[in-house]
């Protein structure tokens, strides 16, 4: 196992396109790296430089140490896990996942102490002498992955390999890779357009746009102390709702009244004109049903709501809003970036499932104003980012990530270990 | 739900009426022709006859069908030996996956069949070779495969050789040309899959003892590399020889199955410097001559058989009349005296089971090898009757090609 250094790494295509621009990048030995953005952000191609289908324009390529640019992929001893999943009929699950090695000609004793080791974490040992058809399609993913564990490669790399899988599958698969590397501790580089897939499975997660690396942070760090505006409204779901803001003193005018910033965020934002202020769904509440005690921590308005929707544990509500075609357009041009669907000039607002709010109808909203981020909408720039709040955040998933790590070297047998 | 897909597709307007808003799993049995199993697929494939034709079609996301249909038509264009395909259904719903619909290669064969197969004349080498052949073009090309394997191959006879055909693009890559790695990456790929492929048939003890998989998968790499060498090493000779040097160059890239587009020879004081561009299209020099004769649509090799019959014939027809013969006439005469006689005395029981155009190259073989037997030459005719009485009834049933089966039986 081994750590990816990535130093000033660009892909210049012939056409002088910098698919990949400037990325300097640090995934530890045993760390669970997410790479994530809409389509055309680099990822794949970043992924394609690692594993060496893609060569690299310029920077330096390090894994383990060793400056790989020029090493043939099968020099570099990393696994594409999915990359084969055929599973041969006749052949038992043991030799399903042993044939990479007796093609490589392993002496036999080894090949059965990595299959074994592999079945093991694999929870595949019951199964190993049956044929692939008896197994169901979690189990039969598992077989691809023991291929992978087998080899003893430096990192794992997956490209987006749950995307052509039906919702359960890719679910019970994520939860699968998640377990899996935990349990291994092998240095992971996953990339994803799916930000969901991004936020539970990665240790650390790297937001790609156009090629530039946004923000590199743990999930948490994210999703409470985005850099720009494009993190903070691909980062979410459903997704940050962007208002128009005008301050005033220590205030902002919104089309939802006007929010109360404190000194230090409210200092960030003096002196501007036209801004745009960032407010997650959950952030949100009816107001007939927040404490009396909670409610100077915020602010309250009055809205029209267009669509409810009921989900049984959480309810939605859509609150349409006017705003300026400077602004508008703005947004329309996030969401087309962000491959996100809707024209975000209406609110989506978290409210209790038990709220009687009901649509076409005006009521009364509570909005948690401690929460909310101040963006700058030309540049994109979170002007009231919390830099040392959430270096914090990031700080205590690597120490959960270190400590699992340990236990799972010192604990259980090194499987895949080089 | 919505329909995509190239003109013509006339012979395949009976598809429409199909129950493309069902899963193809839940398609009722009536409606779909069985076909053996031709490898291993990770999607749901079913197949179906319209218009005297038969259509694959696969279960896949969206995505990948629209990259594939997109890519094989591509590839189809500028002659590459892949499936047709035909077009996608898209759109339809509860969110159910695109359907691909392709053209059924007729008298494909799979590795499956191939290696177990009991004329054993086809050897792993043969097959190997064919594949590589099959990967060099693609190189060529631009394309990365991705999942080069024996599944995603079928394999045509031609006159006693093989000839590949791509039948899965979903992970195929264009680029405007391939990396020495990403090359050598799509062979590293090919050889895992085919050592998996043939240490299954072993596994099922359907690979003859002969064959080692291992050996076989390890002999891969070196096959590619040394036919990619042959078709793309720049040489390097004195101008005295430039001649003779051009002309074998140029003979032993057609011998390995080759045409050459451009060849740009470079000369100074060191000598001459020649660089060949091939072709990634496959041969059709032969093929096209045939085509304007008789109308007969047949592969490159069994062409060239069959034409250099219908040259013999012409020389039997000048000597007989006393004077020149027409090359139009001595074909039309061909096709109604020799050739249709043949193909239409194959007994209905083995109809399909081989191409009409290999079957008359392998009376022709039988005729020779009769002849040279008897000491005199014995006549196609009674070739022909030898042949149907004792080769072709060992081709199996199971190969019969999947349209002749539409035709002939009742539905199933």
């Amino acid at each position: 196992m081994a750590s990816i250094e990535m130093r000033n790494i660009v892909k210049q295509y012939g056409d002088g396109f910098p698919a990949v621009n400037d990325v300097s990048l640090d995934i530890a030995d045993g760390e669970f790296m997410i790479l994530v953005g809409p389509s055309g952000c680099g990822k794949s191609t970043l992924l394609r430089m690692i594993v060496g289908l893609e060569d690299i324009t310029s920077g330096d390529m390090i894994i383990g140490g060793k400056r790989v640019n020029d090493l043939a992929p099968r020099d570099r001893n990393l696994s594409m896990v999915f990359q084969n999943y055929a599973l041969y009929p006749h052949m038992t699950v043991y030799e399903n996942i042993a044939f990479p090695l007796r093609l490589s000609k392993t002496p036999d004793d080894e090949v059965r102490r990595r299959v074994t080791e592999a079945a093991d974490v694999l929870e595949l040992k019951e199964h190993l002498e049956r044929k692939p058809a008896n197994l169901s399609g979690g189990q039969r993913q598992r077989v691809a992955m023991g291929r992978a564990i087998v080899r003893q490669a430096e990192a794992f790399l997956f490209d987006e390999p749950l995307s052509n899988l039906d919702a359960k599958l890719r679910g019970q698969m994520r939860t699968e890779i998640s377990r899996l590397q935990r349990r291994l501790g092998i240095t992971t580089v996953y990339v994803t357009h799916d930000q969901t897939e991004a936020m539970t499975l990665g240790d650390r997660v790297c937001v790609l746009r156009k090629g530039k690396i946004q923000q590199v942070a743990s999930p948490r760090e994210l999703y409470e102390q985005p850099v720009n505006l494009f993190v903070a409204g691909f980062i979410g779901s459903p997704p940050m709702n962007f208002l128009p803001a005008t301050p005033e003193g220590n205030r902002l005018n919104t089309p939802f009244g006007t929010i109360e910033l404190d000194e230090k965020r409210a200092a960030a934002v003096r002196g501007r004109d036209l801004l745009l202020v960032g407010i997650r769904p959950e952030y949100f509440e009816d107001a007939s049903l927040v404490d009396e005690a909670k409610r100077p921590l915020g602010s309250m308005f009055r809205a029209r709501v267009d669509v409810t929707e009921w989900l049984g544990d959480s309810q939605f509500a859509y609150i349409p809003y006017e705003a300026p075609e400077a602004i508008t357009a703005q947004l329309r041009d996030l969401s087309r970036e962000l491959d996100s669907e809707e024209l975000r000039t209406q609110a989506i607002v978290s409210i209790d499932s038990t709220s009687r709010i009901r649509e076409g109808r005006e009521a009364e909203f509570w909005l948690d104003s401690r929460k909310v981020h101040v963006f700058d909408p030309t540049s994109g720039e979170n002007l009231t980012r919390d830099a040392e709040a959430g270096a914090e955040l990031t700080r205590l998933a690597t120490q959960d990530r270190v400590e699992q790590l340990d236990e799972s070297r010192g604990g259980a047998a090194r499987v895949g270990a080089a | 739900m919505r329909f995509l897909f190239r003109p013509p597709a006339a012979e395949a307007a009976g598809l429409l009426s199909l129950p493309w808003d069902r899963p193809l799993q839940e398609w009722d049995p009536s409606l779909l022709l069985e076909v053996p199993q031709r490898g291993i697929s990770r999607h749901v494939v079913r197949f179906v006859a319209s218009g005297g034709r038969v259509f694959a079609l696969k279960e896949i996301s969206e995505r990948l069908a629209r990259h594939e249909y997109r890519l094989l038509g591509e590839f189809e264009e500028e002659g590459l030996p892949t499936v047709s395909a035909l077009g996608i259904c898209v759109d339809r719903p509860h969110d159910q996956e695109a359907i691909l619909v392709t053209r059924y290669l007729e008298y494909s064969m799979s590795y499956r069949w191939l290696f177990s197969s009991a004329r054993g004349e086809h050897s792993a080498d043969q097959l190997l070779d064919t594949l590589v052949e099959l990967l060099v073009r693609l190189h060529l090309a631009g394309v990365f495969w991705g999942d080069c394997s024996l599944s995603n191959t079928l394999f045509r006879p031609d006159a006693g050789a093989l000839v590949a055909h791509l039948v899965d693009a979903e992970t195929a890559e264009r680029h405007p040309a391939l990396s020495p790695w990403l090359r050598a990456h799509d062979v590293d790929l090919a050889r895992e899959r085919v050592g998996g492929e043939l240490l299954d048939l072993q596994s099922g003890d359907l690979l003859p003892s002969v064959i080692d998989p291992i050996e076989v998968a390890e002999s891969l790499a070196p096959r590619y590399e040394a036919l990619w060498d042959e078709v793309t090493h720049e040489q390097v000779f004195g101008v005295d020889e430039q001649r003779w040097r051009v002309a074998e160059r140029l003979q032993r890239l057609n011998d390995l199955g080759f045409d050459v587009g451009e060849m740009e020879l470079v000369t100074s004081d060191e000598g001459a410097k020649l660089r060949v561009e091939t072709r990634v299209a496959e041969p059709g020099q032969h093929r096209r001559e045939l085509l304007r004769l008789t109308g007969l649509e047949v592969q490159e090799r069994q062409a060239r058989r069959l034409l250099n019959d219908i040259r013999a014939f012409r020389a039997y027809l000048e000597s007989t009349a006393g004077g020149p013969v027409s090359e139009s006439f001595a074909a039309h005469r061909w096709l109604a005296e020799v050739y249709q006689p043949v193909v239409e005395s194959i007994p209905r029981d083995l109809v399909g089971r081989l191409a009409p155009a290999e079957v008359f190259h392998e009376v022709l073989e039988h005729r020779w090898f009769l002849s040279e037997k008897a000491q005199r030459d014995v006549g196609t005719t009674e070739a022909a009757r030898s042949y149907f009485d004792t080769v072709l009834p060992r081709t199996p049933p199971e190969i019969t090609t999947p349209s002749v089966i539409a035709e002939l039986g009742p539905k199933g």
